[in-house]
């Protein structure tokens, strides 16, 4: 007791004299605490029966009924199955395109050519998603898209692309492929450009062909850097992109089996049904559950490759 | 990447051909839809409705362009909302990232590392949606407030540190040098960290005003007064709606029925996105910085 006073007192010196760093810190520390720190007791709203007037702590508590609830109606095993796969597929097919656009890039020596085309690459991942969005509506929808035009004006009957799930798999992929190609394309072009130049003149007297050097050199330069982005990716595995998601396929129900993710759908309890506490019980299990995801792969790499680990 | 041309033998050479053939077919992917959007914003309503959207109309108008800018739209508004979140938004957030990166990065500051980590810890775990809303609406009441779409953006865990690692360059003799002279704290960092942190601030603050600019999501859950709708947001409506009448604030000037409900839902979204692409090729240089620093410092 008395070392924790004495400590105290520590404290309150420290921080009246080194009250001017604390109060420049004091913004940035109010805003966690309050925007996330204060949040995280919310999550106990999973735990009740939520009643708007009662407010969370007020409300009736019923242990674990809202998860048993979505377990049983299914709804929690395909919004995890469809996250799961989505993310997956993004960043394993996004990863690799990635690679093989920056050594391609790297294989160009037109200047012009190269800087042209890596900015055009580049240039999807600053605007927002609801303007993915409206090129979507552009190209796909039944009036008046792009694709129907095509289809039409070659004779063929329109297609209903928005009422067709089995499809919008493909689509969703190929816009968040479109959309992030040119950052990761961009970090992996940085590492190629950072290797030692001397050594592929080294490979070249040596007689390497260019698939040689790409195929022995480049690739396992850029493989930790692949291992790592993956590894790291997995934590956030559960984590769906909501933007892309709601920005495409709105509140088109029909579409939902095969393009909800656990973000729509929490966002859909809130605002469609009220439904806090349902909302809130999936959120905190894709919050927990991403937790844990980042601290085994965080013990992964570091049993992997020490130096990378976040903590 | 080669200098030398000593050898090119057949392989390389079909492999820069594939490359310059990839690459600009994957380019030419990655414009299509801006230009398909701009050439259907300039289509006469009846072409679409007869056709549908195409890349090459046969004949140009500038229809939902006229009727967007010279009448009284809730586009003028959003673009004011816009404006402002991106505003307030980037100087209040770089103000205080920069504050927390300069304390967050000196030695002589105990509890360093004790704040790194509360800062740390919010990216691994969230309390999610649902608790957000309820304090946002219920405690804090900034239900259809600009400041909702401010607040919870304002700053980000990532660019601190990004902050605190460019403050980390700065030399420490810079700090004592001016604690001998005796210039307090803030002083230190007003006059000479603020100075020669230019070009992180300004990468920063560029993330940080792009976020702002596409923002939407914060609006969609807190703002009701149309009126105080973000472009972004606007736009969503705009193309989510058929009936575009309560969004265009026509009056007695237009008749809803001849609205070119098609084409300026794509003039919406040009005037919307425009801001950027003419920025895009002045700024592009800071942005790709921020990715490469971004990527390799966490």
């Amino acid at each position: 007791m008395a070392r924790l006073m004495h400590k105290g007192g520590n404290i309150v010196r420290e921080i009246i004299k080194n009250r001017v760093l604390f109060l420049m810190l004091l913004p940035v520390i109010l805003y966690f605490v309050i925007f996330h720190y204060a949040v995280m007791p919310g999550a106990y709203v999973a735990f009740v029966d939520y009643n708007l007037n009662k407010g969370i702590f007020g409300s009736h508590f019923i242990g674990l009924k809202n998860f048993e609830f979505l377990v049983q109606n299914g709804d929690l095993w395909n919004i995890t199955k469809n996250t799961l796969l989505y993310n997956l597929v993004f960043l394993a097919l996004g990863n690799i395109i990635q690679i093989v656009f920056a050594i391609m890039l790297s294989e160009i020596s037109g200047k012009w050519f190269k800087k042209v085309s890596q900015s055009v690459i580049l240039l999807p991942n600053f605007i927002s998603m609801v303007i993915v969005g409206v090129f979507a509506y552009n190209i796909f929808n039944f009036n008046s898209g792009f694709i129907n035009t095509l289809l039409v004006s070659t004779g063929l009957d329109r297609y209903e692309f928005y009422s067709d799930p089995g499809i919008w798999k493909y689509i969703i992929v190929a816009f968040k492929i479109w959309a992030s190609t040119g950052y990761g394309m961009i970090v992996y072009l940085a590492t190629i450009t950072g290797i030692n130049h001397d050594l592929y003149e080294a490979a070249y007297m040596d007689g390497a062909t260019t698939w040689q050097r790409i195929r022995y050199m480049t690739l396992p330069i850029l493989k930790p850097t692949f291992i790592l982005l993956l590894l790291f990716g997995m934590g956030g595995i559960l984590k769906g992109s909501f933007d892309l998601f709601y920005n495409l396929i709105g509140t088109n129900s029909v579409l939902y089996p095969q393009t909800d993710i656990i973000d729509t759908y929490v966002f859909r309890s809130l605002v469609g049904q009220f439904n806090f506490s349902m909302g809130a019980a999936v959120g905190f299990y894709q919050s927990l559950f991403g937790l844990i995801l980042v601290l085994v792969v965080n013990f992964i790499v570091r049993k992997v490759e020490p130096d990378s680990a976040l903590f | 990447m080669e200098k030398n041309t000593i050898k090119q033998d057949s392989g390389s050479i079909l492999i820069k051909g594939i490359s310059y053939f990839c690459v600009a077919i994957f380019a030419l992917f990655c414009l299509f839809p801006f230009a398909l959007m701009i050439s259907s914003s300039f289509m006469n309503e009846q072409e679409i409705v007869r056709e549908g959207y195409k890349l090459l109309p046969n004949e140009i108008s500038f229809k939902a362009y006229d009727l967007l800018l010279n009448n009284s739209t809730q586009l003028v508004n959003a673009y004011q909302v816009t404006i402002f979140i991106t505003v307030v938004g980037t100087v209040l957030g770089l103000f205080m990232m920069s504050m927390a990166g300069f304390v967050l990065n000196r030695k002589d500051f105990k509890y360093r590392n004790f704040f790194s980590f509360l800062i740390y810890f919010t990216t691994l775990f969230s309390g999610g949606l649902i608790p957000t809303y309820i304090l946002m609406v219920k405690h804090l009441h900034l239900k259809d407030s600009l400041f909702a779409m401010i607040l919870p953006a304002v700053v980000g865990a990532w660019s601190i540190f990004l902050m605190r690692n460019f403050m980390k360059a700065i030399p420490d003799s810079l700090y004592e040098s001016a604690t001998i002279d005796g210039a307090g704290d803030f002083r230190i960092y007003w006059r000479i960290f603020i100075p020669l942190a230019v070009p992180s601030l300004a990468t920063i603050g560029l993330f940080s005003a792009l976020g702002f600019w596409n923002e939407w999501y914060n609006g969609m859950l807190y703002i009701d007064t149309p009126a105080k709708y973000p472009l972004q947001y606007f736009l969503q409506r705009m193309v989510s709606q058929t009936n575009l009448g309560a969004l265009i604030n026509s009056g007695a000037v237009i008749n809803t029925a001849d609205l070119p409900t098609q084409s300026i839902k794509m003039a919406t979204a040009v005037l919307a996105t425009g801001p950027i692409i003419l920025l895009y090729p002045f700024v592009q240089r800071y942005f790709v910085t921020g990715l490469t620093i971004g990527a390799v410092k966490g």
